[in-house]
């Protein structure tokens, strides 16, 4: 069993955790947007190999953070509470 | 040199020693052009090479592979065959597959073994049954052979199953198709190699692709760990990687990548005949002819490139076959190993022209790409030798996201893929 950290709650089990997405995916904002840009919102993906930076939430706190990983030998290098920009504020 | 198989050429080789077979297929050197490149020597790369030769006459091929041919799904899958889809365009192209599987052996002068063993769906509650009842009604109108099951049904056909009245998962029945079953996964990718090569195709192994040829906005060929090849159309089935080759191409798919795993237990003398899924433990087990019990289930829930799988799915899978079949408890498990999928939002696959044109898409299976494999090669070859979709593969292309014609099986399918 991995155990991933929350920033939050520090380090868990990850079969406590959920993915939600690339970090990044910003919502696309306004009334004109084109179905390609809704499209690439929706399903389009980086899905990169090696370092990658993910969006978790942690289901027994309910908290969303954003960790940096690597997609291949899946070690952890930090996780950090939700900033501004992965907010799209 | 001994070129065909037949019982008659294994009893002459027997009494001439075996030296005269010849290797199944050639090694040569890549030449600096092709009329068109295929990229990724899997089951379903192997078929399109096939295809390309058999079905439209062009030889001139290269199929390029970074490792070694079917050393990465195809190698990897728990080899069950089905065509029991929900929507009309699934029925289409899984039913493709499974009829072409069907006399696969006899095409390719090479024993696939595939074995029509039945598939048994489960359902484990009134509702499931229900949703079977539903299941079987558009599987039916889909023209694909299936039958709503009964418990009765069920005990006969997998009479070891656990039906005692305290089980977490009571059977109420399930879905049956009569007409699914197995295939060997490395005779499929072998069988098909063997076939293009004598057609005239290059199998190039150890060659990746480091970066795409692009001129005037269109693909002209690939950069490799072996030099320049040049094409007019370059074709990709690469599954697990799709979106690392597309990064190189310039665009991005609608594809994540995950850990799917599977297991072997030791070898036991024949005990289960047909594939048994159960949806709500999320397992499946079969046999296959060497006596191992094959058994898969649901994906990691953390994307990955790391060809190995976590272990909270693993002990989930396990856990769920013991409900099923408690008479398993004793088995040791032989070996545990994970394949990496393409899963695609609406568990369908892609296949069409990319957006860099000249390149061709063969992708997204999710976890069901070794059942697909005949069609997914046949569709392939159809696009890189006319340039223009299949009928069968016109809904599958990628335009669908953009323009939300999206063909959602999730729901579909016994296992979630």
């Amino acid at each position: 069993m991995q155990l991933f950290p929350c920033p939050f709650c520090g380090p868990r089990e990850e079969s406590e955790f959920h993915y939600g997405g690339e970090a990044g995916n910003l919502r696309p904002d306004g009334s004109e947007v084109t179905a390609e840009r809704w499209a690439g919102y929706l399903h389009m993906r980086d899905n990169p190999k090696g370092p990658t930076r993910e969006i978790w939430v942690h289901l027994t706190c309910g908290e969303f953070f954003a960790m940096s990983r690597d997609s291949v030998n899946h070690k952890v290098s930090g996780s950090t509470a939700l900033g501004e920009a992965e907010r799209g504020a | 040199m001994t070129r065909q198989y037949s019982a008659l050429s294994l009893f002459k080789e027997g009494l001439a020693g075996q030296t005269g077979w010849e290797k199944a297929w050639r090694s040569p050197d890549p030449k600096p052009r092709y009329d068109a490149i295929i990229i990724g020597g899997g089951g379903h790369g192997l078929a399109t090479a096939y295809y390309l030769a058999k079905n439209h006459g062009v030889t001139n091929v290269a199929l390029l592979e970074k490792g070694w041919i079917g050393g990465g799904n195809t190698g990897r899958n728990t080899t069950v065959v089905r065509s029991n889809y929900f929507y009309p365009e699934s029925a289409a192209i899984y039913g493709l597959a499974h009829s072409l599987y069907k006399t696969l052996s006899t095409d390719l002068n090479y024993n696939v073994m595939f074995s029509a063993r039945g598939i048994l769906t489960l359902a484990h509650s009134e509702a499931g049954m229900e949703t079977a009842a539903r299941s079987v009604n558009a599987i039916q109108v889909n023209g694909i052979d299936c039958e709503l099951f009964s418990v009765e049904d069920v005990r006969r056909v997998v009479p070891i199953y656990n039906f005692s009245p305290d089980t977490r998962y009571p059977v109420y029945g399930g879905t049956w198709q009569p007409s699914g079953g197995t295939a060997r996964h490395d005779a499929v990718a072998w069988g098909y190699a063997r076939a293009a090569s004598r057609l005239g195709v290059d199998i190039i192994q150890n060659c990746e692709i480091t970066d795409f040829i692009i001129e005037n906005g269109r693909c002209r060929g690939v950069v490799t760990s072996r030099g320049a090849i040049r094409a007019e159309r370059t074709g990709m089935a690469v599954a697990g990687h799709s979106s690392v080759l597309a990064a190189k191409a310039g665009f991005r798919l609608p594809v994540n990548s995950y850990a799917l795993q599977a297991c072997v237990s030791e070898p036991v003398k024949p005990i289960i005949d047909t594939v048994v899924i159960s949806p709500d433990t999320g397992v499946y087990v079969s046999q296959s002819d060497k006596g191992e019990l094959v058994i898969g289930g649901a994906l990691d829930r953390i994307p990955s490139y790391g060809q190995r799988g976590n272990l909270p799915v693993l002990e989930g899978v396990i856990a769920g076959m013991l409900e099923m079949f408690p008479i398993f408890g004793q088995l040791k498990m032989m070996r545990q190993w994970a394949g990496i999928v393409d899963v695609v939002p609406d568990s369908s696959p892609i296949i069409g022209e990319s957006p860099l044109p000249g390149l061709f898409l063969n992708c997204g299976w999710g976890t069901g790409g070794f059942k697909a494999i005949p069609a997914g090669g046949t569709l392939l070859a159809h696009l890189l030798a006319t340039g223009r979709h299949h009928d069968i593969s016109r809904p599958f292309d990628l335009d669908r996201f953009a323009r939300g014609r999206l063909i959602d099986e999730a729901a579909g399918s016994g296992i979630a893929h």
